[in-house]
């Protein structure tokens, strides 16, 4: 029989901002090599889960274990364990501009292969990769100031990309983007993951899903609604309607009638 | 109506607010745009021009004579013509403001100077000496060339090179970081800034009392501050994620040609020249 590897496993975990609990007893466990949406309204705590599981944020209760290993400040202290992770995990903030806080884009893409000490002609030769894989190559001297909202999106994409990570954590890649910007960026996403890659996207768009994952968590007030495949998930009506994922909508036909059903919410 | 008289203002607090941001984000873009243009100064390695440009500053700091001084003046003139850079806008960022600036601690020089008196005031009875208006001479042509070669450095240089340029004066990494990050997210901050008074205006009607407009400032001030530090968070966290360990590395190689080194013996020579026949 074909056991899936735990990539992370997140046991019975809370964390709080301040007095306000944004995940809650959360237990989950996300195999290897997966493509995987959290999803849920905001404020039901996909941002700080991801913020988690790049051990950016560290819970009161529980625990969290990445490839078996446990993921608390103590590990992080240690530098060896510090740039191995962030060697193998990758988190792409939702607002790129606090992302982008280096002078140019070719700095921004620079700055992770810096901090991982690697030679200066890698680091030139791997930034200009990244940033032609993206077609972002003409915007190398730009500030993030003169950047359009799609090409900041893209940026930040590839200030982690640069380091070829195992796993990649997307932070509502799509939001505020125009459709054609949406579509590219997923394109990309389906491009880049795949094969032993694990992708792992928080998003309340629903619209995609079935592109950018395989397996689906909903999350709701820091709580594990449900899990499963899109299909099952996208299927539960009662659950999105629950959730805050979709709400009924009244409208008018043109014959005049009006009536509402659940329906879906772009950005 | 509660009966009370309120002043109303007729220069409009947010119109002249968001002018003054329009102008502040239209300088930075100007500045972004010389940077990367084509002139002579442009095409230059940016160490030399630090190190080249800061020679002239110290040279016209130096100098005992004024001639020497409104030499390295016109020497900034002719590098600001030579890099694109127009002379009137030189004139009315630097040359105005510097000279109202050092006016201010140049005049009393011109009657407290001891010497050999040239005027006197009628009434007041003050006395200006020649020795007076030499000093007066100095300070103001010192301020004026040495505000006039940092602008010409600033439009021609992008920060950030200039920045790292300093890293030739041993200026430690966190410290050019820093500035780096604060050029980034000040320009972000007026962005921000902008928006948020454009909405206010958006749903302003008639002009405002003072006490409006005070309300407005401070209401605008918090929240601006707020979004600051909770942005501040934001990249701290953005900057561990990408392996910072509390100790940044850059990428600063530039890479010296002909033209650099020319230039850097050019500017050499010149401040050898006129500390020399200015001392």
């Amino acid at each position: 029989m074909f056991i899936e590897k735990p990539l992370f496993e997140v046991d019975r975990l809370t964390y709080r901002y301040e007095s306000n609990a944004a995940l809650n007893d959360l237990s989950l466990s996300i195999p290897e090599a997966s493509r995987v949406a959290l999803l849920g309204a905001n404020g039901s705590g996909k941002s700080t889960l991801l913020r988690v599981l790049d051990g950016l944020h560290f819970g009161v209760a529980g625990g969290v274990r990445f490839r078996g290993e446990d993921l608390t400040e103590e590990h992080f202290a240690d530098d060896e364990f510090a740039f191995a992770f962030r060697r193998q995990v990758g988190l792409v903030f939702q607002n790129p501009d606090a992302q982008l806080f280096n002078p140019t884009v070719f700095d921004e893409v620079a700055f992770s292969p810096l901090q991982m000490r690697w030679s200066k002609a890698d680091v030139k030769e791997r930034v200009m990769e990244t940033l032609d894989w993206l077609q972002i190559g003409h915007l190398k001297d730009r500030p993030p100031q003169r950047l359009s909202g799609g090409e900041k999106k893209r940026v930040a994409l590839a200030s982690v990309l640069v380091l070829d990570p195992a796993v990649l954590l997307l932070d509502e890649p799509t939001a505020g983007l125009d459709p054609r910007s949406q579509s590219q960026l997923i394109d990309l996403l389906v491009e880049w993951g795949g094969g032993p890659k694990s992708v792992i996207i928080a998003t309340h768009d629903l619209d995609d899903l079935a592109d950018i994952a395989d397996r689906c968590y909903v999350l709701d007030a820091g709580s594990l609604a449900a899990e499963g495949p899109p299909g099952d998930i996208l299927g539960d009506r009662e659950l999105l309607q629950r959730t805050n994922l979709v709400h009924a909508h009244r409208h008018r036909h043109s014959s005049g009638e009006m009536h509402s059903h659940p329906h879906r919410h772009h950005e | 109506m509660t009966g009370h008289h309120h002043r109303r203002s007729r220069g409009g607090f947010i119109e002249h607010t968001i002018d003054g941001l329009h102008s502040a984000m239209d300088r930075a873009l100007y500045a972004d745009r010389s940077a990367s243009g084509r002139g002579l100064l442009q095409r230059l390695d940016p160490r030399v021009k630090v190190a080249g440009l800061g020679a002239l500053i110290l040279a016209s700091a130096m100098a005992a004579k004024l001639w020497v001084i409104a030499a390295v003046l016109l020497a900034a003139i002719i590098l600001a013509a030579l890099s694109f850079l127009s002379i009137w806008m030189i004139a009315t960022r630097v040359w105005f403001a510097t000279m109202t600036f050092s006016a201010a601690f140049a005049v009393p020089a011109l009657f407290l100077t001891p010497g050999t008196v040239i005027y006197t005031l009628p009434a007041l009875l003050w006395t200006v000496t020649s020795q007076g208006i030499t000093t007066a001479g100095f300070l103001i042509l010192r301020s004026e060339t040495a505000a006039t070669l940092a602008l010409v450095l600033v439009f021609t240089t992008p920060w950030m090179h200039i920045l790292k340029a300093l890293r030739l004066f041993r200026v430690p990494v966190v410290f050019v970081v820093i500035l780096g990050m604060t050029c980034r997210y000040i320009l972000l901050l007026l962005e921000n800034a902008h928006e948020m008074f454009e909405s206010r205006k958006s749903r302003t009607v008639g002009p405002m009392t003072r006490g409006e407009q005070r309300r407005i400032a401070i209401a605008s001030t918090g929240a601006l501050l707020s979004r600051t530090f909770h942005l501040s968070n934001e990249v701290y966290l953005a900057m561990q994620a990408r392996g910072f360990r509390g100790e940044v590395y850059i990428l600063d190689d530039f890479r010296m040609q002909n033209s650099d080194w020319l230039a850097a013996l050019g500017f050499g020579g010149l401040t050898a020249a006129l500390v020399w026949v200015g001392h």
